[in-house]
């Protein structure tokens, strides 16, 4: 077994700036990632990060627009948080070598960004998540922070008391993915997840293979309530082709997005009639489909992005790597044509329910990053605030984790305090089928006798994974996890889209019910414990099985439409009944589904809910 | 004694260990059973497709542990092309619709994770950046040269993060910020290209002398050390003269032929070449410097 103080599980933006918070805080850190540090999603980002550094701007103004764009669904405290540590943040990302694009003055550029009233988000070219993955990467080997990479995490181990609040973690169960090693890592100070998005949900998705959900599901099932889930991103502008994204630094620089009869619709047809193109991403998305399903879309299937007027010396300079981009995917050059557009899946703007420091519910079990729903981004997301929340709550949940003191948080966690249960009626039973092909639950079952022996407790889910692998491994016919996978990904893009109505999401949790069966018979063809990508992909869509209907839960359930989250019975924001989170509880197998309200007073002042136009 | 008790870890390993063997062996022939039957319908779908429009790969194989794959052999299949498909695309369908077994790493698939660098049609390439049509076919797909072979196209990426490390590649300074530091446009621009590196390891696989000198540092662990050496802000004598030291060893830049092959494999257009070439001149000026 091994042990430390904190274990970090992913080498992500959020993951590596946690592990240097907890070791600054004195504790022995190790990160555990099922890729290098240096290929984890992060490095994908492009647009920017938002920071109030300069005169004219402020961090209450930074919090009002984030208040905003989330559509009055973030809670004041997390959003207060974002907005006062992130010029901090910046600024020491800036210190450790961050190559940030510089003004003449030889400050650090900003440029406005869909949603923003003054333009607020730092950038590196385009490629400023790269630049952030890998400044904080070299200031992880600076200080001789261990790394387990190409080690998969499989579960945590959690003690099994009766309710999620009473239990705690103790550690986690990897393999080796070169060798096929199971083995136990101890933690005695906190586990924080940090394994980013779900995108593989999705048929169409900006993001990465590896981003397929696991620290969701592995938090879910040891009792951490998933928040606000059914809030999905969808980007306005990924290629057709294979979902790779053209920042929103495009339009944030003047680029134009038009349709087939050549209008340039986000004004000509009222979508945003201030904004236009600047808008934010959920407005924008739902105008490119209804102009394509208007009939007025390039084959059917997306619309245009044109940059050519910015001149050549402006696109080489900010957006170089658009041009690339364009070109090696879409054989597309965008200094002489424009790019063919449409939506696709971006981010997950619910997740782990956490409080301002980044805790769950269970003692010593954290989360930061995508993966985490501490609820700054609410309904809606603004482009260039996922890699501020990167750093400010990594650093907040790894300094929290190895004892720093941050405060009370004023954010409330778990199934206590001011919740309401729901009583919609399901077309089938959610939760669990079959026990043979996952764990049960995240926790270790022996009542609560062997809660105070840690050792125990990491011991006894090390047994319940390798038994857990021996039954994939073993089975020598039944369905392959590709098969499964797609079925997932087809039945969530036709049915939990951009557009959701009432009858699709109900025939996505009887196909995720079908899935699910079909999941029992799973089995792993590849014989081979040395580097089993097979068997890796085979827990994986386990994961994204639980994801994907924690996803269609929350979105079959909030009966309005706010941010990304759009219904077609229901097409208006319901702040009587809505100004709520929702949260989904493993509960054993049997989810329940209750509400906490949105916190919406902040520092200074109570934010009041309106209108959002663009 | 542990016998009573089923679940103690004395008694796991006891029992996992012998009996587990067996069953290993046991299960790996029923498994090879199978897998023979399957890959002769596999193959006949396959001899199909290879009349239709589809390409062809050549694509190699090797494990440790399984038998018929301990001698490395090259493997055919046929994918059915679509405009634009890429040759990770092309890979992750023959994984996901002929042979599960089939091991690469991948994962962005937009040339910013660097894991998928292989050897096709006899040049390192990020497969994610390839598009089939520019291929001759059989397309053939091999690991990185040069590397050790884990498994099939995946190689050991150890000996490469080591170089990179090596070079202490970190800015130094611990102060605490209240702003920026300044940096001109100009230095930004200098560096811009160096920082780039994705961290792929085609162009270690690239270098002839890295073939010969597992201690040579390398073309991207040498970018890498350019990148700190020439980035402005951190512009102390004595740290600089610390980075050249560490880039003059025996070992370091003066190993460098500048045979360019680096320069020309790189997918991120770093021009390493000249990068090493000019840190060359660095410690050539540094050491006339105490004459
Ligand atoms: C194309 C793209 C562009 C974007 N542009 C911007 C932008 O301009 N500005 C902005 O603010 N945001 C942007 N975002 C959003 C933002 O980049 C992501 O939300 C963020 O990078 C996620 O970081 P993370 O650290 O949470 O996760 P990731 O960077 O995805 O890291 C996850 C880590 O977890 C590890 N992991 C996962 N599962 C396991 C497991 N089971 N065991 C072990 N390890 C595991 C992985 O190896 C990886 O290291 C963009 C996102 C995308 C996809
Ligand atoms: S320098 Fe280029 S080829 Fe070498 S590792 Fe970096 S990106 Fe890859
Ligand atoms: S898959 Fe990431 S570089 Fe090709």
């Amino acid at each position: 077994m091994y042990e430390h103080d904190v274990i970090v599980v992913g080498g992500g933006g959020a993951g590596l700036r946690a592990a240097i918070a907890a070791q600054e805080e004195g504790a022995d850190v190790a990160i555990v990632t099922k890729l290098h540090p240096v290929r984890s999603h992060t490095g994908a980002a492009e647009g920017g990060i938002n920071a109030a550094l300069r005169e004219g701007d402020d961090w209450e103004l930074h919090a009002y627009d984030t208040m905003k764009g989330s559509d009055y669904l973030g809670d004041a405290p997390a959003i207060e948080t974002l907005a006062q540590d992130a010029p901090e943040e910046v600024f020491q990302i800036e210190h450790w070598g961050m190559p940030f694009s510089r003004e003449e003055d030889g400050r650090v550029s900003q440029r406005p960004f869909g949603g923003l009233s003054f333009p607020r988000t730092t950038y590196a070219g385009a490629e400023t998540g790269h630049h952030l993955l890998h400044t904080m990467y070299e200031q992880v080997v600076k200080r001789g922070i261990q790394v387990y990479d190409e080690w998969y995490v499989m579960d945590l181990a959690v003690t099994d008391e009766e309710t999620p609040e009473e239990r705690s973690c103790h550690g986690i169960v990897a393999y080796d993915v070169q060798s096929g090693e199971i083995a136990g890592f101890k933690a005695n100070d906190g586990v924080i997840l940090a394994t980013g998005g779900p995108g593989q949900a999705f048929d169409h998705t900006t993001n990465a293979v590896a981003c397929t959900g696991d620290g969701y599901a592995m938090a879910y099932r040891a009792g951490v309530p998933m928040e606000d889930m059914e809030f999905v991103q969808f980007h306005p502008t990924t290629l057709p082709s294979t979902g790779v994204l053209i920042s929103e630094g495009v339009r944030g620089e003047g680029g134009i997005l038009y349709n087939a009869d050549g209008e340039r619709f986000m004004f000509e047809h009222g979508y945003a009639n201030n904004d236009g193109e600047l808008a934010s991403r959920d407005v924008v998305s739902r105008a490119e489909l209804t102009e394509v399903n208007a009939g007025r879309g390039f084959e059917d299937e997306y619309v245009m992005l044109d940059m050519r007027h910015l001149g050549e010396e402006r696109i080489v300079d900010r957006l170089e790597n658009i041009l690339h981009l364009a070109e090696d995917f879409e054989g597309v050059d965008g200094l002489k044509e424009p790019m063919p557009v449409k939506p696709g899946q971006h981010y997950e703007m619910g997740g782990i329910e956490t409080d301002e420091n980044g805790h769950t519910c269970i003692d010593g079990l954290y989360a930061a990053g995508e993966t985490a729903c501490v609820s700054v981004h609410g309904a809606n997301r603004l482009g260039g605030n996922a890699l501020p929340e990167l750093i400010v709550f990594g650093a907040r949940a790894g300094k929290h984790a190895a004892g720093g003191d941050l405060g009370e948080a004023q954010i409330e966690t778990g199934e206590r305090g001011d919740i309401e249960y729901d009583e919609t009626e399901l077309p089938y039973q959610p939760g669990e089928v079959g026990m043979d092909t996952g764990p049960s639950g995240g926790v270790a079952a022996d009542g609560g006798a062997v809660a105070a022996d840690a050792d125990a407790v990491v011991e006894r889910e090390v047994e319940a994974q390798r038994e857990r692998v021996s039954t994939l491994m073993e089975r020598d016919e039944g369905v392959q996890h590709s098969q499964i996978r797609a079925d997932l990904q087809k039945t969530m893009t036709q049915n939990v889209n951009v557009f959701r109505e009432e009858e699709g999401l109900k025939q996505a949790l009887r196909d995720i019910r079908e899935i699910r069966e079909a999941y029992q018979d799973v089995y792993v063809d590849d014989p081979s414990r040395t580097f089993n990508t097979d068997l890796q992909q085979t827990i994986e869509t386990r994961n994204l099985i639980d994801v994907a209907e924690t996803i269609t839960l929350g979105a079959l359930v909030r009966t309005e439409f706010r941010g990304a989250h759009w219904r077609a019975e229901h097409q208006e924001r319901k702040d009587d009944e809505w100004l709520k989170h929702t949260l989904v509880g493993w509960n054993d197998g049997d989810p329940t589904i209750f509400y906490r309200p949105t916190i919406l007073e902040g520092e200074n002042k109570t934010y009041e809910p309106k209108e959002r136009s663009y | 004694m542990s016998t009573q008790v089923p679940e103690t870890e004395t008694e796991t390993e006891t029992e996992t260990e012998p009996a587990g063997e067996s069953h290993q062996e046991r299960r790996m022939t029923e498994k090879a059973a199978k897998r023979e039957y399957r890959d002769a319908q596999k193959k006949a779908e396959q001899e199909l497709r290879a009349a239709e429009e589809s390409v062809h790969l050549k694509v190699f194989r090797y494990d440790p542990e399984v038998e018929d794959k301990q001698e490395p052999r090259f493997d055919d299949f046929y994918v059915p092309y679509t405009k634009g498909m890429t040759v990770l695309d092309a890979l992750m369908y023959a994984r996901d619709h002929y042979d599960a077994s089939l091991t690469f790493r991948h994962s962005c698939r937009q040339a910013v994770c660097g894991s998928d660098a292989m050897f096709v049609n006899g040049r390192q390439r990020l497969c994610c950046k390839t598009q089939l049509s520019e291929m001759a076919e059989p397309v053939r797909i091999e690991p990185l040269p040069h590397q050790d072979v884990v498994k099939d196209l995946v190689v050991d990426m150890e000996h490469f993060y080591d170089q990179m490390h090596a070079v202490e590649p970190y800015f130094q300074s611990e102060d605490v910020p209240k702003e920026e530091q300044r940096q001109s446009r100009e230095n930004r621009e200098k560096i811009k290209m160096s920082t780039r590196c994705i961290w792929c390891g085609a162009c270690m696989s690239s270098c002839n002398i890295a073939a010969g000198d597992n201690e040579y540092l390398g073309p991207a662990a040498i970018n890498k050390a350019y990148r700190f050496y020439m980035d402005e802000r951190e512009d102390e004598e004595e740290l600089k003269e610390h980075r050249l030291r560490i880039l003059e060893q025996e070992h370091g830049v003066w190993r460098c032929q500048t045979q360019f092959s680096c320069t020309e494999v790189c997918p991120k257009d770093i021009p390493l070449t000249e990068h090493i070439q000019e840190l060359k001149r660095e410690a050539v000026k540094n050491n006339l410097k105490f004459w």
